[in-house]
C-alpha cells in the first residue's frame, strides 16, 4: 500500500514539515511510518503473548512437585553473563541501524556482526544451562514450575533464534540489494524486534531467575 | 513412516460420519471438477487465490462464513433432533462418543469458522473505502490472513473424514483435554486449527489498526470517522491485545500433549483452573471482537435508513471505547462456580453488569436515530430492529446471570446455552446478514432480491425464538448442557418445539441460498449503476459498484462527519481536472503457499509424522524468505486510464 | 469538489525507533542508554543477593529496579518520548501495559483466591490412592 503518488519515495531523512491544524487529518502516513507502526503493535501482541506464560510461571512457580526449584537450578554468575551479551548486543544493534541510516556500510556489517556474535554466545549459554538442567533430572516434564520456566524462557530463546535467521537475512539483503528504502525499513523493524527481545529479558531476569534464586 | 495414521482413521464403521464425509468429499471433487473442466483455474489464480485487492479478501472470507455456517448449522439440527427424540430411556440416533464431537464442533465451527471471518471479511471490505483510502495497510499480510483462517477451516473439516475432533466441548478444557484423557487426535485437531487461523486472525487485527490508525482520507480526523470504522478499530484492538492470550495457552496445552509437560495435568503440580482462567481472559473479549463490528453494521444501517445522522455520534464513540476496555475486566463471570471466593465473584459480577451501560447507551442511540427518521423499510432494517428486541433480551438474561447467586443455579445450564446463543445470533448474526445485504450492491454492482431477504429474516426470527425461548424454561427447569439424553420426559415438549424452531431457522438459510442464486440470474434487472443504491451517507457510497481496484482515483478531502452525505448536500462529486499515476499492489502467491505448508504442518503434527511437520515448517519458513527476498515492483495506472474510467463512471451515473 | 491532495503529510507523526530526527537517535543516545542499563542491571544483582534489606522490601525493589531499565530501553533505544508526534506509539503501549497489567495482577489474585478455597489437584490425586 503505497501513499505515495507516483513520486519517487523520498530517500533519506524526512523534511521537516510544520504539523497541520488538525493533526490527525493528515491524510496517509507515509509507508515509513505506516510499517515502523504496524510492527510495534506487533510487538505489544508478542509481549501479551509472553505476560500470558509470565502468570503461568508466576502462578506455577512454587509448584515444584517434589523436585528442585529456582533456588537450587539457577546460576546467577550464569545469568549475568547472559544478561551483558543481550544487552551489549541491542547496544550495538542501535549503534547498526545509526550507521545505515548515516549510509555507512562498513560500520553497519561491523555493529551487526556484533550483534549476532553477542546474540549467538546468550542463545550458547541459554541452550548449556537448560541442557544441564535436563540431565540433572530437572526437565520440562519434572514439575509445573519446571515446565513454565522452560517454556517462558525457551520462548524468549526461540525468538532470539529467530532474530538470528532474520539478522543474517537482513544482513545479506543488504550486501546484495544495497541501504534501499525497504532494506532500512526491515532493519528498522529488526532493531525494534531486538530491543523488545531484550526488554523482555529484563522481565525474565528479574522475576524468574533473581527473585527464583533468593 | 506415518505416524499414528492409518486406514483406521477413516470412519467406515459408523455410518452417519461415513455418510457425511462422502458428502463432503464429493462435493470438493465436484467444485473441483468443475472448476477444471470449465477452465476456470487461471483467471481463479489470478482474481482470487493470488489477490492483495482487500475487497476480494473480504468477499472470500464472507463466502468461507457462509460455507461454515452450513457445516455448523448442520450440527446444530442434528442435535436438536437428538434431543428432540432422546427422552426418557430413548437412546437417539447418535451415540455419545458421537453427540460430543458434534457439539464440540458446532461451537468451534460457528466462533472461529463463522463469526469471525463474516465480521473480519465485512471490515476488510469496508473499511478501507469508508476512510477512503485505497487499501488496508499491508495488503500482502492480509492475504495471508485469510489463507491461514481458511486453513484452519480446512483442517477442522479434514477431521470428518479422516480421523476424529474433540469431544470436550469448544474450549477443550482440562484434564479432559489432556492426553491422559483424550489420547486420541480429536483435541489435536482443534488446537493445530486454531492455533494457525488464530495467527491469521492476529495479523489481521495488526493490519485493521494500522489502517484505522494511519491512513484515512485527508481531513479525516477521528471524529469525522464513521462508526464503523470506530467499532472495526475497537474490535482489532481487542484482536491484538486477545488472541496473543489464546496463542499462550493453547501453546501449554499443546507442550503438555506433545511433550509431557505439566501445565494443566492433575499430576506434577499443574493447575487445570489456569488454562480455564487463561482461555477466558480470551474468551470474554473474543464475544466483544464479535459484536462490536455488529453494532457498527447496524450504526451505518439504522442512520442510512432513517435518512438521518446518527444521534449523539460522540457518546457512540465513547461507549465503543468503555465496551473496548471493560471486556477485559469481567472474565471470571465465565466461571463463578468453579472455586472463587464471595469477594471475586462480587467484583466480577458487578463489572458485568457495568458492561451493560455503555451498551444501552448505544441501543438508545439507535431508537433515537429512528425516531422522527423517514424509515426506509427495507431488508437491513427489518435486521435491525431485529437485533435490538432479540439482544436487549438476550443482555437481560446476560446481567441475570451475572448474579453470582443466580449464576448458580444456572450456569452450564441450557438457560445459559439460551442466554449466549440469543445475544450471538441476535447481534453478530443479524447484524451479518444485514451487512450482506446493505454491502452487496457495493461489492457485486447489483442488489439481492428484497422478497426472499424479508423471507429469510422472518424465518430466522420466527425461527430464533421457537428454537432458544424453550431453552431458557427447560434450564430453569434443570436441564444441563451437552446432554446426549435424559431422563425427564417432562423436558421433551420443550425440546421438540425447539426442534420446530431449528427446521424454521433451516428455512431462513435456504431462502438466503435461494436469495442468492435468483439475484444472480436475474441481475441485469437490478444492476446498480449509481454506486449509492441506498442514499448512503459514508464514502464507500462515492464509488462505482463494483468500486475499481484502487477504489478512489483521488482521495477524497474530508470536511465532516458523513462525509458522502455533506458532499451530495453541496452538489460535489469525488472528481478532479487532471489525474496523477497510482500505484496499485500486485498480486501475491505468498498467502496460498504459505497456507498450503500450514495445512500440511499441521496435519502432520496432528497424527504425528515428524519427518512430514519438519518438512513443512521448513517449506514455510523458505515461502516467507523467497517472498521476502524478491522486491515486490508494483503496478501502475496511468493518469489517463484514470481519467477515462472516471469519465465512464460518472457517465453511467446520469440518469438514463 | 477537486479530488483530495495526492502528497500525503509527512511529519506529523513519527514511528518508533524511527533513527532519523536528530532528537531520536544518537551515538550519544544509545550510549547512555547503555550506560543506565548497565547501572540498574548491575543494581539488581546487588539487591536481589544483598542481606542488607528487609526481605519483602527486595522484592519491590527488584521490581522498581525492573521497570526503570524497560523505561531506560524504550526511552533510549526505542525512542518513545512524551512528544506530540509520538502520541499513537505511547497511547499503543498504554494500552498494552494495560493489557498486561490484567493478565498477571488478575490471573495471580485469581488463582491465589481459587488455590486457597479449593483443594489443589495433586492433593486431590493424592487423596485418591
Amino acid at each position: 500500500m503505497s501513499a505515495h503518488a507516483g513520486t519517487a519515495e523520498l530517500a533519506g531523512s524526512i523534511p521537516m514539515v510544520p504539523m497541520t491544524t488538525a493533526r490527525s487529518g493528515g491524510g496517509p502516513a507515509p509507508v515509513r511510518i505506516v510499517v515502523a507502526y504496524g510492527f510495534w503493535i506487533f510487538l505489544l501482541s508478542d509481549i501479551i503473548l509472553f505476560s500470558a506464560l509470565f502468570a503461568a510461571y508466576a502462578v506455577l512457580s512454587g509448584q515444584t512437585a517434589g523436585g528442585p526449584s529456582g533456588h537450587d537450578l539457577f546460576g546467577l554468575r550464569h545469568v549475568g553473563v547472559e544478561t551483558l551479551c543481550l544487552l551489549l548486543s541491542s547496544y550495538a544493534c542501535g549503534l547498526g541501524v545509526l550507521s545505515i541510516e548515516r549510509r555507512h556500510l562498513r560500520g553497519f556489517y561491523l555493529s551487526f556482526a556484533l550483534t549476532f556474535v553477542l546474540g549467538a554466545t546468550f542463545l550458547g549459554l541459554e541452550i548449556t544451562e537448560f541442557a544441564g538442567m535436563t540431565a540433572r533430572g530437572a526437565g520440562p516434564s519434572r514439575s509445573a514450575f519446571l515446565s513454565a520456566f522452560f517454556s517462558l524462557v525457551g520462548l524468549h530463546g526461540a525468538h532470539v533464534t529467530a532474530g538470528l535467521l532474520w539478522l543474517s537475512f537482513m544482513v545479506a539483503q543488504t550486501v546484495v540489494k544495497g541501504p534501499r528504502d525497504f532494506v532500512r525499513r526491515r532493519l528498522l523493524c529488526f532493531s525494534l524486534f531486538w530491543h523488545a527481545l531484550d526488554i523482555i529479558w529484563v522481565a525474565l531476569l528479574t522475576l524468574v531467575y533473581l527473585m527464583g534464586a533468593r | 513412516m506415518l505416524g499414528k495414521l492409518s486406514w483406521a482413521a477413516i470412519p467406515f464403521d459408523q455410518p452417519i460420519p461415513m455418510a457425511a464425509s462422502l458428502f463432503i468429499v464429493v462435493g470438493v471433487l465436484s467444485v473441483l471438477g468443475l472448476v477444471t473442466w470449465k477452465g476456470w483455474w487461471p483467471y481463479l489464480w489470478r482474481e482470487w487465490l493470488t489477490t492483495v485487492d482487500h475487497k476480494r479478501i473480504g468477499v472470500m472470507y464472507v463466502l468461507l462464513a457462509l460455507v461454515l455456517l452450513l457445516r455448523g448449522f448442520m450440527d446444530a439440527i442434528m442435535m436438536r433432533t437428538q434431543l428432540a427424540i432422546a427422552a426418557g430411556g430413548a437412546q437417539g440416533y447418535l451415540p455419545p462418543e458421537h453427540y460430543d464431537q458434534i457439539f464440540s464442533a458446532h461451537g468451534t465451527i460457528m466462533i472461529f469458522f463463522m463469526a469471525m471471518p463474516f465480521m473480519v471479511g465485512l471490515m476488510n471490505f469496508v473499511v478501507p473505502l469508508q476512510l477512503g483510502v485505497r487499501d488496508v495497510a499491508f495488503p500482502v499480510l492480509n492475504a495471508v490472513s485469510f489463507w491461514l483462517t481458511a486453513s484452519g477451516a480446512l483442517l477442522v473439516n479434514i477431521s470428518l473424514v479422516v480421523g476424529e475432533f474433540a469431544r470436550t466441548g469448544w474450549l477443550a478444557y482440562p484434564p479432559l483435554s489432556e492426553l491422559a484423557f483424550s489420547p486420541g487426535v480429536g483435541v489435536d485437531y482443534y488446537l493445530w486449527a486454531l492455533q494457525i487461523s488464530g495467527i491469521g486472525t492476529l495479523l489481521a487485527g495488526i493490519n485493521m489498526v494500522t489502517t484505522i490508525l494511519k491512513l484515512r482520507a485527508p481531513g479525516m480526523t477521528y471524529m469525522r470517522m464513521p462508526v464503523f470504522c470506530w467499532t472495526a478499530l475497537a474490535s482489532s484492538m481487542l484482536i491484538v491485545a486477545a488472541f496473543p492470550v489464546l496463542t499462550a495457552t493453547f501453546g501449554m496445552l499443546l507442550l503438555d500433549r506433545y511433550v509431557g509437560m505439566h501445565f494443566f495435568t492433575n499430576d506434577g503440580g499443574g493447575n487445570f483452573m489456569m488454562y480455564i482462567n487463561l482461555i477466558w481472559i480470551w474468551g470474554h473479549p473474543e464475544v466483544y471482537i464479535l459484536a462490536l463490528p455488529a453494532f457498527g453494521i447496524f450504526s451505518e444501517v439504522i442512520a442510512t435508513f432513517s435518512g438521518k445522522a446518527l444521534f449523539g455520534y460522540r457518546s457512540m464513540v465513547m461507549a465503543t471505547l468503555a465496551i473496548c476496555v471493560l471486556s477485559f475486566l469481567v472474565w471470571l463471570h465465565h466461571f463463578f462456580t468453579m472455586g472463587a471466593g464471595a469477594n471475586v465473584n462480587a467484583i466480577f459480577g458487578i463489572a458485568s453488569m457495568i458492561i451493560a451501560i455503555p451498551t444501552g447507551v448505544k441501543l438508545f442511540n439507535w431508537l433515537f436515530t429512528l425516531y422522527r427518521g423517514r424509515i426506509r423499510f427495507e431488508v437491513p432494517v427489518l435486521w435491525a430492529i431485529g437485533f435490538m428486541v432479540t439482544f436487549a433480551i438476550g443482555g437481560m438474561t446476560g446481567v441475570l446471570q451475572a448474579v453470582p447467586p443466580a449464576d448458580f443455579v444456572l450456569h452450564n445450564s441450557l438457560f445459559l446455552v439460551a442466554h449466549f446463543h440469543n445475544v450471538i445470533i441476535g447481534s453478530v448474526v443479524f447484524g451479518a446478514m444485514a451487512g450482506y445485504y446493505y454491502w452487496f450492491p457495493k461489492a457485486f454492482g447489483f442488489t439481492l432480491h428484497r422478497g426472499l431477504g424479508v423471507v429469510s429474516f422472518w424465518c430466522w426470527f420466527v425461527g430464533f425464538y421457537l428454537a432458544f425461548m424453550p431453552l431458557y424454561a427447560v434450564g430453569l427447569l434443570g436441564m444441563t448442557r451437552r446432554m446426549q439424553h435424559y431422563a425427564d420426559l417432562s423436558w421433551q415438549p420443550y425440546l421438540i418445539v425447539a426442534e420446530g424452531g431449528a427446521v424454521v431457522i433451516l428455512c431462513g438459510i435456504l431462502a438466503t441460498i435461494a436469495q442468492l442464486v435468483v439475484s444472480i440470474r436475474t441481475r441485469a434487472s437490478r444492476r446498480d449503476l449509481t454506486g449509492d443504491p441506498w442514499e448512503g451517507r459514508t464514502l464507500e457510497w462515492s464509488t462505482s459498484s463494483p468500486p475499481p481496484a484502487y477504489n478512489f482515483a483521488v482521495l477524497p478531502k474530508v470536511d465532516s462527519l458523513d462525509a458522502f452525505w455533506a458532499m451530495k448536500q453541496r452538489g460535489l462529486r469525488v472528481a478532479a481536472e487532471r489525474y496523477q499515476a497510482i500505484e496499485v499492489p500486485r498480486n501475491s502467491a505468498n498467502g496460498f503457499v504459505t497456507a498450503f505448508f500450514a495445512v500440511v504442518t499441521g496435519f502432520a503434527m496432528i497424527w504425528h509424522i515428524w519427518w512430514m511437520a519438519i518438512l513443512g515448517l521448513a517449506c514455510a519458513v523458505v515461502t516467507l524468505l523467497v517472498f521476502g527476498w524478491v522486491e515486490r515492483v508494483e503496478g501502475e495506472v496511468s493518469g489517463e486510464q484514470l481519467a477515462e474510467a472516471e469519465r465512464a463512471r460518472l457517465r453511467s451515473m446520469e440518469p438514463a | 469538489m477537486q479530488g483530495g491532495d495526492e502528497q500525503p503529510s509527512t511529519a506529523s507523526d513519527q514511528a518508533p525507533g524511527v533513527g532519523e530526527n536528530e532528537a531520536a537517535g544518537s551515538f550519544a543516545t544509545y550510549t547512555a542508554g547503555l550506560a543506565f542499563a548497565l547501572l540498574l542491571t548491575g543494581a539488581s544483582f546487588l539487591v536481589s543477593q544483598t542481606h542488607l534489606l528487609w526481605a519483602p522490601g527486595v522484592s519491590a525493589g527488584l521490581v522498581v529496579l525492573a521497570i526503570a531499565q524497560m523505561g531506560v530501553h524504550l526511552v533510549f533505544f526505542l525512542h518513545i518520548g512524551t512528544g506530540s508526534d509520538n502520541t499513537n506509539n505511547v497511547l499503543a503501549l498504554a494500552f498494552g501495559v494495560l493489557i498486561v497489567t490484567l493478565v498477571l495482577s488478575g490471573s495471580l489474585w485469581i488463582m491465589a483466591n481459587l488455590n486457597a478455597n479449593m483443594i489443589s489437584p495433586s492433593a486431590t490425586m493424592e487423596m485418591q490412592r
